[in-house]
Parts: structure tokens; sequence; C-alpha cells
């Protein structure tokens, strides 16, 4: 599944000051489909490279980091249920980082 | 983004009901779109500035701008409202450089960026030309220890020299709601009562030459950055090269993890700060001047004074921990025994109060 990632808010740091990733997710044989908690497990272990606990907590990003799938608040498509489709943009923005 | 590839449920705006939500709000927990949100996010600032008297007519008024998603994003509220709203203001941006090669250099080219796209005229101070020493310079010398103790007192005496040299009437910084319910925390932790009753007026120092107020005291952090996102407002985000910032840290977590059970959590610390009462065997402590200085003070000299007296003969450690009058000569003696590791008001770099 092709997905565009984008990290910012100082998220980029953590993946070698890239900002946009075109990626490529091979969903999991037994699911048939992809979703935000499929996808971040991926991203911790693909894209991530340095200090995944200020990406991460638990199973989800770590509190006072912004999702947004396709410009839309992940609060309103269900987080880590939000499915994900062929081209969809997901974007994380850490709030964390300076002022 | 193109239709094909929207989700199945599509949800409408709460406010119009007409275009697709764009965000969740954590103030009201209501589903909004990006159009909605601009004007509720502006026009709730502009309350708050209205009902708060926060500028008069005429008024010059400095934002205090690192170049980071709060100053950056009140920089553009603020002119926006500003031609809006007829608030006959003179705005100004006013950066402190506290020389820290790879991260304030960096800002402070966005602040310029800044100054081109808002047109908003910038002063920058720096602690070279202020206090003589850059803060490379002091971690050189003292280490990585306290230096952000350095950090916090310099930079608070230089926005309010850079607002005098501007001769402005007013500071402007943009705290949020999420930095003040966390600094209610960390005052209460402290126990600094003097900080817990002073952190969440939104005009502070109106007392002194000048007035420093917060717009985005209701503000929440996430709204802040959905709006910067949104708008693609151009700032910088890199953490200081030289803050660990453990205590605060911990704070800050602890709220966020609180706002994501129930986003209310945020107001209800500001409210619960707000409605301290101080009692009044508490000793407060007196204002004065520095004798050596001039600027405010509680003590002889102002803790710059203190601080750089060290700096420059080489006693690095004068002025570090806490020392508030005589009165807590007993307590320093306690903390001393028992080895306690002091933690000094102004621990974060854009932070203090």
């Amino acid at each position: 599944m092709q997905l565009t990632l984008e990290f910012g808010g100082g998220l980029e740091l953590l993946c070698d000051s890239v900002k946009i990733h075109d990626v490529n997710v091979i969903p999991n044989l037994e699911a048939d489909k992809l979703t935000m908690k499929d996808l971040l497990v991926w991203v911790r272990t693909n894209v991530i490279k340095e200090r995944p606990e200020m990406f991460m907590k638990d199973d989800s990003v770590r509190p006072g980091v912004l999702v947004l799938v396709n410009d839309c608040d992940w609060e309103l498509s269900g987080q880590l249920d939000t499915p994900l489709e062929e081209k969809d943009v997901v974007v994380f923005i850490s709030t964390l980082h300076g002022g | 983004m193109e239709g094909n590839h929207e989700k199945a449920r599509v949800r409408l705006c709460y406010l119009c009901n007409q275009r697709r939500a764009a965000l969740k709000r954590p103030k009201t927990l209501e589903q909004i779109c990006r159009e909605c949100f601009y004007e509720v996010f502006e026009e709730e600032i502009h309350q708050v500035i209205v009902k708060n008297q926060l500028f008069k007519p005429g008024e010059r008024i400095a934002i205090g701008a690192s170049g980071g998603k709060d100053s950056t994003v009140l920089a553009y509220v603020l002119s926006e409202l500003n031609r809006r709203h007829n608030y006959g203001l003179d705005l100004f941006l006013l950066s402190v450089d506290e020389g820290i090669t790879g991260y304030r250099d960096d800002s402070l080219e966005t602040v310029k960026r800044n100054e081109l796209q808002y047109g908003l005229p910038l002063k920058i101070v720096s602690y070279k030309d202020l206090y003589g020493w850059t803060m490379d310079e002091i971690v050189k010398t003292i280490g990585l220890k306290n230096n952000c103790t350095f950090c916090g007192v310099f930079r608070r005496q230089a926005l309010d020299r850079g607002a005098a040299l501007l001769k402005v009437d007013k500071l402007v910084t943009g705290h949020n709601a999420d930095d003040i319910a966390e600094t209610v925390l960390l005052n209460i932790l402290r126990g600094d009562i003097a900080r817990l009753s002073r952190c969440t007026s939104i005009t502070t120092g109106e007392d002194g030459p000048i007035p420093r107020c917060k717009p985005f005291k209701y503000t929440y952090e996430k709204e802040i950055v959905m709006y910067a996102y949104f708008k693609r407002l151009d700032y910088f985000s890199t953490e200081c090269i030289y803050s660990p910032n453990a205590y605060r840290g911990f704070a800050r977590e602890f709220i966020k993890d609180l706002e994501r059970m129930r986003p209310r959590a945020i107001l209800d610390i500001i409210k619960s700060g707000e409605d301290f009462r101080i009692s009044t065997s508490t000793k407060m402590p007196e204002q004065g001047i520095c004798e050596r200085c001039g600027y405010i003070s509680s003590q002889k000299w102002c803790k710059a004074c203190v601080l750089l007296e060290g700096l420059n003969k080489g006693l690095p450690k004068l002025g570090i921990g806490r020392s508030r009058g005589l009165d807590n000569n007993h307590r320093k003696d306690v903390k001393q025994i028992n080895g306690t590791k002091n933690i000094e008001g102004k621990q974060c770099g854009s932070l203090d109060f």
C-alpha cells in the first residue's frame, strides 16, 4: 500500500531530518486491511531511526503527538482503528518541541 | 485532497454543518471544519483580549518571538486581529539571541522570515551584548549543570531590556494553556507559593517597567499546532541542545497524559491555580531594585547580576540554588544537610513566569 508519511514539529529529527517519506507498506497477510495501529508499528520499525520513545508510548503515539489522516484529525476517524487506504497521507506533528 | 480517498464516514462540521470536520476541539470536544476552526480560534483570542483589557488603542506592543510554534502563531493572529478589529496597536517582534550555535541561530532565521511575512519590525537583543557572555561560552565554563538557570534569568531581563529599547508599553508572550497548567503543577511541586499565585495571571508586572501578558492563556497547544499546520505557518521546532529539563519534562508528560483522558483537565488545573488563596502567614518576597543594575529585585542584587558576578570571577556556583532572604536560611540548611539537589525556578528554555 502506497502511503505518504509526513513528520513535523521536531519528529523529523527522529528520522534523519527527512520530513516526507513515500512508503510502501505491506499489510499483514491475515488481516485484509491496514489500520493506524498497524502503521504505527511499521513506522517505528522502518522509519524511526532514534529515540522511538519520543514517537510512541505503549501501542499509540506519545501523548502530545498530533496525527492527521488526509488532513483530518485522527480523533475524528477512530485513532488507532482508523482504516488506511491506498495513497493516504498521514501526518505526525509533535507539540512537545520548543515554543 | 482528492475525493477518491476520503473516508467512508465523513463527519460534517458541528458548527456550519456543511463542510467536512477536520479536527476535534480539546476544549469543547466539538468536531469542526477548518474554516470554522480559524474563526472560533481567532474569535476566542479576541474575546480574551477584550475581556481582560489586554491592550489600549495606540499602544506599542512587543511580541516575544522565538521562532517556535506559539510565538509564530501569536504574531500571525495578533497582527490579523489588530487589523480586523482596529486595536490601533503598533506591533513589534522581539527576539533574544542566547548565543547557542545550531539552535538559536537557526530559529532566528525563522523570526527574520516572519518579520517579512507579517511586516512586523524585528529587534534582536543578544546575551553577548547585554552580559558579555553567550550561552555557548557559559556552558563551556560551567558545564551542563544549572545552565538553564542562567539562560532563564538572563532571558527574562533581556526581554525587558529589549522592550525598553523598543519603547513598548507591553510585552506579549506565546505561553499557552498547556504551559500554564504545567507551571501550576511545577510551582506546587516546588512549594513555590510566590510563583504559584502569579503564574496564572494573564497580565503580570503591572507595577514594573513593562507589563507582560499572555493572550494564549486559554488556548490549547493542540489547537495552536493545528492552526499553524493548516495555515502552513513557518515555525522552527528543535529542542534546545543544552536543555535536559527532566523535571519539567515529567510535568509536561503528566499533563499530556491527563489531556488524553480528559482534555478539560488543562483548563481545570489553570482554574485551580487561579482559585488558590495564599494564606497571610506565608511570607512573600518584597520587591525592590537591584543596587547594581537597577532591575527589579527582591534582593540587594538581582539574580542576573549575582550570576554574572560568579561567571566573571570564575565562581559559577554563585547564585545557584535558592536563597530568598534571611528567613529562608533555615530551609537552606535543611536542604544542604539532606544533600538534595536544588531545583531553581526557571528551568526551561522558552518558559518563564
